[in-house]
């Protein structure tokens, strides 16, 4: 009874993406700790962490395709809340170094010894406690972007207007990071990670059990934001994207709801960069360049906007494209290539290539009920 | 300003918009009882959507009282959402329908209820309403098209749509702009006879230029002329009224 519930909310592709996911989240890990390296079904570290990075982009992509693709708030700076959920992990790692810096200041990380400071400062307190790191990492994004909407929604700044003013939010998040006064390392950002939880970051089985707790929390943010788009929620979110002052004429606080929107899909991004930091070993403030919430955008409108496993797909399959692009002789037209990608899907697959494929399948099905269609007699 | 000035449901007094230097609106005074029926005339540019503009929160009048529910209220105060909480719904000119929902889910986003982002999430809204949401289109025709995406419905069945959307948002007062442009004479003859079942139980203002659809609503008449009331009565009364027949007809 309950099963069928479930399976009757899901389509299709969210039944087989949970599937996937639910499959690599376990295999994968087995399979990179127990198989031996020798056995073709061998997944090694260095692709398993690959893996996870894609994963992380997938969060930060899904989270995104919440507020464009449902709501119609294009984002140019999702990769800010990404970063600054990034940074909360980051300074958790950095105060788990302890003795063991250049400096072997038990409390103060390197960078703050090198720039002659005494103390520890207040935003830097409770970073030691792991729990704090991970509600600071949805707090912080999510706090930023409850401020920024309730001055932009309220005011009915909409369309590129916004989508300019995010951009410019990221911007001028980068370059306050890029400060050494401000407390977050400057330009070099928060490195040279020793362990989380106890456990080295280097390790493959922390590395293992990383991948592991990405996949689920990929597989946590795609079921979050599929039952708030199902909901009647979702309902009044795809009302404000088509038709905005219809929906505040019903009597809906149309401010309100992007605000909820908003705020969630930032908390989950930050989560995402939460997870990609000790999967990749740094942040720094370079993740809050423009041109990485850009990218996001274009992961999503090539998955397919609105479908939520597009989103995910996209960020996967561009991503790999980039990994595989920039590894080899081909690298420094990269950027041509991605802006080839966008070009070419926003001409050629509008809904990109989930939601092109959910349409021919419905079409096919709905094909066999439909009379067959006159050939069309010209007028003579 | 809590006295009780009028027992009008909706009380406009010498309100005055300019766009641009334009005048829309100069001087409008209109007054609608509870329960009335009031088709409001005129030619193109005469002020009628901007009144209904006005009314319901989109545009902020220069100067003049709007009051609703007896001077209860001062809509020259409040937004479009609260307006529409307070329950005054609105049908618009070319109609609005969200037309990526399901027929039976534009009426469900319409239905009375708590509108809060928290009432769709986990509460009233997110309920199944079904029993409602039928209700509604059993009366507008639309129940076969109940799981038809309102983006494909025809142009009529649309206007009727946004009149079920109306019905089940249940306002006070039912602001119905060009309910018939576009339908059919049969349509027309319906749209004019639901309406009318409507009016039994809410105050109905309609703007409408189809007279043969204003004889069949058989209510009072108000023609505007740039931007202020310029006869009012029954249709008769104001179709012999000479200066309606110069506007209408041209010197």
């Amino acid at each position: 009874m309950i099963t069928q519930y479930l399976l009757s909310r899901f389509e299709k592709t969210g039944i087989a993406f949970i599937v996937i996911i639910a499959a690599m989240a376990i295999f994968v890990p087995l399979s990179n700790l127990l198989l031996p390296t020798s056995s073709p079904l061998h997944v090694p570290t260095h692709i398993m962490s690959l893996m996870g990075k894609y994963l992380c982009y997938a969060i930060l992509a899904i989270s995104l395709d919440l507020v464009w693709g449902y709501c119609g708030i294009l984002s140019l700076g999702h990769g800010a809340f990404f970063a600054l959920g990034g940074y909360a992990m980051g300074m958790y790692l950095m105060r788990q170094i302890g003795t063991r810096g250049v400096y072997g200041n038990p409390i103060l990380p390197d960078f703050m010894v090198f720039l002659n400071w005494k103390e520890l400062p207040w935003f830097w307190y409770g970073f030691d406690m792991f729990p704090f790191a991970i509600a600071m990492a949805l707090f912080a994004p999510g706090l930023v972007a409850f401020l920024f909407g309730w001055l932009t929604f309220r005011s009915r700044v909409t369309g590129v207007y916004l989508s300019i003013i995010t951009q410019a939010l990221t911007y001028a998040l980068m370059l306050a990071f890029f400060r050494n006064d401000m407390g977050f390392g400057g330009n070099n950002g928060l490195t040279d990670f020793k362990d989380i939880l106890g456990y080295s970051v280097q390790a493959q089985g922390t590395r293992a059990t990383l991948f592991f707790l990405t996949a689920l929390t990929l597989l946590l943010t795609y079921l979050i934001c599929r039952w708030m788009t199902i909901t009647s929620f979702g309902k009044v979110l795809v009302a404000v994207r088509d038709a905005e002052s219809r929906t505040r004429f019903l009597g809906f606080r149309v401010e309100h709801y992007k605000l909820v929107a908003f705020t969630v899909s930032a908390a989950l991004a930050g989560l995402a960069g939460a997870l990609y930091v000790p999967q990749v070993g740094i942040i720094n403030p370079g993740e809050f360049a423009p041109a990485n919430s850009i990218e996001a955008v274009v992961w999503v409108a090539v998955g397919g906007r609105g479908t939520l496993v597009g989103a995910a797909v996209g960020a996967v399959l561009v991503n790999f494209a980039k990994s595989w692009f920039t590894t080899g002789a081909l690298a420094p037209y990269w950027l041509f290539v991605l802006g080839s990608i966008f070009i070419f899907v926003t001409l050629a697959l509008p809904k990109g290539i989930v939601g092109t494929l959910k349409e021919w399948s419905t079409r096919k099905r709905a094909a066999p009920e439909l009379p067959k269609a006159p050939v069309a007699q010209p007028a003579e | 300003m809590s006295e009780q000035r009028t027992s009008a449901v909706l009380y406009l007094d010498g309100v005055s918009v300019s766009f641009d230097g334009y005048r829309a609106i100069r001087n409008l005074s209109l007054v609608i009882e509870p329960g009335e029926m009031r088709a409001i005339i005129g030619p193109n540019g005469a002020g009628k959507t901007t009144m209904m503009d006005i009314v319901t929160g989109k545009t902020r009048p220069d100067e003049g009282d709007v009051l609703f529910d007896g001077g209860k209220h001062d809509l020259t105060k409040l937004d479009e959402t609260a307006i529409a909480e307070l329950g005054i719904g609105r049908k618009f000119q070319k109609p609005t329908v969200f037309e990526s929902h399901t027929v039976a889910d534009n009426i469900l986003l319409a239905l009375k209820g708590p509108r809060g982002p928290f009432a769709s999430l986990f509460g009233w809204r997110n309920k199944v309403h079904n029993e409602k949401i039928d209700e509604v289109l059993k009366i507008t025709g639309l129940l076969d098209h109940r799981n038809r995406l309102a983006g494909e419905i025809s142009h009529g069945q649309k206007q009727w749509l946004e009149i079920g959307m109306l019905l089940a948002q249940d306002p006070a007062i039912l602001l119905v702009d060009e309910p018939v442009a576009g339908m059919t004479d049969a349509e027309t003859e319906q749209t004019a006879a639901l309406l009318r079942d409507i009016n039994k139980s809410h105050t109905v203002i309609v703007v409408e230029h189809d007279m043969s659809f204003v004889r069949a609503l058989d209510c009072k008449v108000t023609c505007l002329h740039e931007g202020s009331v310029l006869s009012e009565g029954t249709l008769d009364k104001v179709a012999s009224d000479d200066r309606v027949i110069e506007v209408y007809l041209g010197r």
